[in-house]
């Protein structure tokens, strides 16, 4: 027998030919593998390819890439079977069999990229990006296999391609919403709610009765449901967008404030003591030891805010809004069982928080670049 | 004895305000003042008008009187607020849908049922990461992005949708806790089981400790302390999950059902009581969270 020195991909190898011996759809357009010599003849290439790296003829990055490759391909064709052969909504056990076989194969793939060193900065920072980025795309391509080979009604979950459809088809509402949301009500909300969370902080860190007082409440107030106070805001403001920026004002205070209150007392005491040495005033000491020696915490709430303000912005706009905005899309779409329709808006909504918050991630990097959770990278 | 009486007060109120209680107690009575301020300056106008309309002579104090005791005032003054509670939550029947007992019981339950998932998913999905290197590289990013989702923005449709399948009541809501109250679990028990330093590694490897061994001897009770902060955390955002996942629900019952409900009628107080409950609610759990720990520490031999 030949030694099998990698089980996973003698799994997959045996999945693959299990694969050939059940049929790929049932029904009208019921489909064997025999309708279709070409799939056949690359999935017992494919198994074969398997056994020969089950043996452990490759090893590490190599492995990694031809795998990834072989499981585009695969992936390409079972697409292929789904569209074009007609297997959409009845396939079968041996289409299954040969996406399980895939998996296997993607999974492990990616163990042997996650297991890749390298000295060169770049080449390994390009593998560990490499890893969440094909995963990424392999749980989208299951998604889609998912939903459109079972048949999964549109109306429940939609597949990714009629999303991307739906996307490149209404650019410019996606465009108008955005812009009502986003432009306008998170982005001024946020930085009025940071801004004036960061100098409440400083009055706080002035009078330390405040420090006492209001702290304990700021963190009380952080645990409560605040986003329950966007009907009245929209009472109180109206239903376009200033309604929704108060409701982010609020928030975001209370993270921005606490944040700031505990970083402020994050530089050293020796650090303190050797300012007052110099004679340095409160301002002085503020502004070049302790703020600087905060901006970790703060980035943090600023972090914390990016997320807060757009679930702030989008949640007011279910208790009222002018007939543009994503959370007016994605309520009146969903009474008209336009699904795709509020995915798109979704992955808008994913798109620009994971935007924004990148962008703080950044320029917390470029800020507190001495920070040894920066410095201790390899 | 008074001059005693007398020596020992400016002791007593220096010692309160020297600790926590008597800055509170100070921030919250100006919060409380403000409050009234603010009623008395936002509902003026109307029941200037509400005057005009019945040809009355008014003065000051009628007007401060009538801002104070308005059916549907713009803000409610906290007495109000205090009085509808009165009013739903004890001279209600506890099962009539008028009792914001019931509403409350309604929003616990898949707030709780949804905190329970979320923590076991957030447990696993830790105990995956610190064990297999290629779940950690390929899942850990994604588990980051998921949140950067606005997902609470979105509840109401999950709600609809999976009740267009016939997916009702608690679980949809629990759904949406889930998802929310796993991330800071799944970060925070990352964090603990890796919290045990080489030397404690070491040790246990030193003494032949299989996988399973270290991690019930060292890894779970290492992360314990983070477990509790994470969980604190979580059982919040799990409520606020609920209530969101409330909002389209309608006629069906819960504190975000309250929420609409109010904003529809325009029932400020109704609105500002249901958000009381939900403040209160929140707290109460997030205490437990910490009596929980501190017991469970205590069991543990550690030291408070």
């Amino acid at each position: 027998m030949i030694a099998v020195r990698n089980p996973w991909m003698m799994a997959s190898a045996i999945l693959a030919l299990a694969a050939l011996l059940f049929p790929l759809s049932a029904g009208e357009s019921a489909l064997s593998w025999s309708d279709i010599p070409a799939l056949s003849v690359s999935v017992l290439i494919f198994a074969a390819m398997s056994v020969w790296l089950a043996r452990g003829a490759l090893r590490g990055l190599p492995l990694g890439l031809l795998l990834l490759g072989a499981v585009g391909l695969g992936g390409g064709m079972s697409l292929y079977v789904l569209y074009q052969a007609g297997a959409g909504g009845e396939a079968q056990l041996g289409f299954w069999l040969f996406i399980f076989a895939l998996w296997t194969a993607v999974w492990c793939g990616l163990d042997a990229i996650s297991s890749f060193r390298s000295l060169n900065t770049w080449a390994q920072r390009l593998a560990d990006l490499l890893v969440p980025l094909m995963f990424g795309c392999w749980l989208l391509f299951l998604w889609e296999v998912l939903t459109v080979g079972f048949g999964v009604p549109q109306v429940l979950l939609p597949s990714p391609s009629m999303i991307a459809v739906r996307i490149a088809g209404s650019l410019d509402i996606l465009a108008a919403d955005f812009h009502q949301t986003f432009i306008k009500a998170v982005i001024s909300g946020y930085v009025m709610g940071c801004g004036s969370g960061f100098a409440v902080a400083i009055l706080v860190d002035r009078v330390p009765f405040l420090k006492r007082g209001l702290l304990p409440l700021g963190n009380l107030v952080s645990a409560l449901p605040i986003v329950g106070m966007a009907p009245i805001m929209v009472m109180w403001f109206g239903f376009d967008w200033q309604s929704k920026a108060a409701v982010v004002v609020i928030m975001t205070f209370f993270p921005m404030l606490v944040n700031t209150v505990s970083g402020l007392s994050a530089a050293g005491v020796l650090e303190r003591d050797l300012m007052r040495s110099y004679g340095a005033r409160y301002w002085q000491t503020l502004f070049m030891l302790r703020l600087p020696a905060a901006m970790p915490f703060i980035f943090n709430a600023l972090k914390i805010n990016s997320t807060l303000a757009m679930i702030g912005a989008i949640v007011a706009e279910f208790f009222g809004t002018p007939i543009v905005g994503m959370g007016f899309r994605i309520s009146t779409e969903v009474g008209r069982m336009n699904v795709d329709m509020v995915w798109a808006e979704i992955a808008m909504a994913a798109l620009a928080g994971s935007a924004f918050y990148g962008a703080m991630a950044l320029c917390e990097r470029a800020v507190t670049f001495w920070h040894p959770s920066y410095r201790q990278r390899r | 004895m008074t001059i005693e009486g007398q020596g020992a007060v400016p002791g007593l109120t220096a010692r309160i305000f020297a600790g926590h209680a008597g800055p509170i107690a100070v921030v919250v009575l100006a919060i409380v003042v403000i409050w009234y301020a603010g009623a008395v300056y936002m509902n003026a106008p109307r029941q200037m008008d509400v005057f005009k309309r019945a040809n009355a002579d008014w003065g000051a104090v009628d007007l401060i009187e009538g801002t104070w005791a308005q059916d549907r005032p713009i803000l409610p003054a906290p007495h109000q607020i205090l009085a509808e509670l009165k009013k739903t939550i004890i001279d209600q029947k506890v099962t009539s849908k008028r009792s914001l007992v019931f509403h409350t019981w309604v929003t616990l339950s898949s707030t709780l049922l949804g905190f329970a998932t979320g923590a076991v998913l957030g447990i696993v999905l830790a105990v995956g990461i610190v064990h297999v290197g290629t779940l950690e590289k390929s899942l850990m990013p994604w588990i980051i992005s998921s949140q950067t989702i606005p997902i609470l923005a979105i509840a109401p449709m999950v709600v609809v949708v999976l009740g267009a399948i016939g997916l009702k009541g608690l679980v949809p809501k629990a759904l949406i806790s889930t998802y929310l109250c796993f991330f800071p679990v799944t970060i925070g028990m990352v964090k603990g089981l890796r919290s045990p330093d080489p030397l404690q590694m070491d040790l246990m490897s030193t003494y032949s400790a299989s996988p399973w061994q270290t991690f019930w001897k060292l890894r779970w009770p290492a992360s314990l302390p983070f477990l509790f902060t994470s969980l604190k955390v979580a059982v919040a955002i799990s409520l606020v999950g609920a209530i969101v996942g409330e909002l389209p629900t309608g006629a069906q019952g819960g504190l975000g059902a309250r929420l609409l409900a109010g904003s529809y009628y325009g029932q400020t107080i109704q609105i500002w009581s249901a958000l009381f409950t939900a403040a209160a609610l929140a707290a109460a759990m997030v205490v437990l969270v910490g009596v929980v720990e501190r017991v469970v520490v205590r069991a543990m031999g550690g030291r408070p």
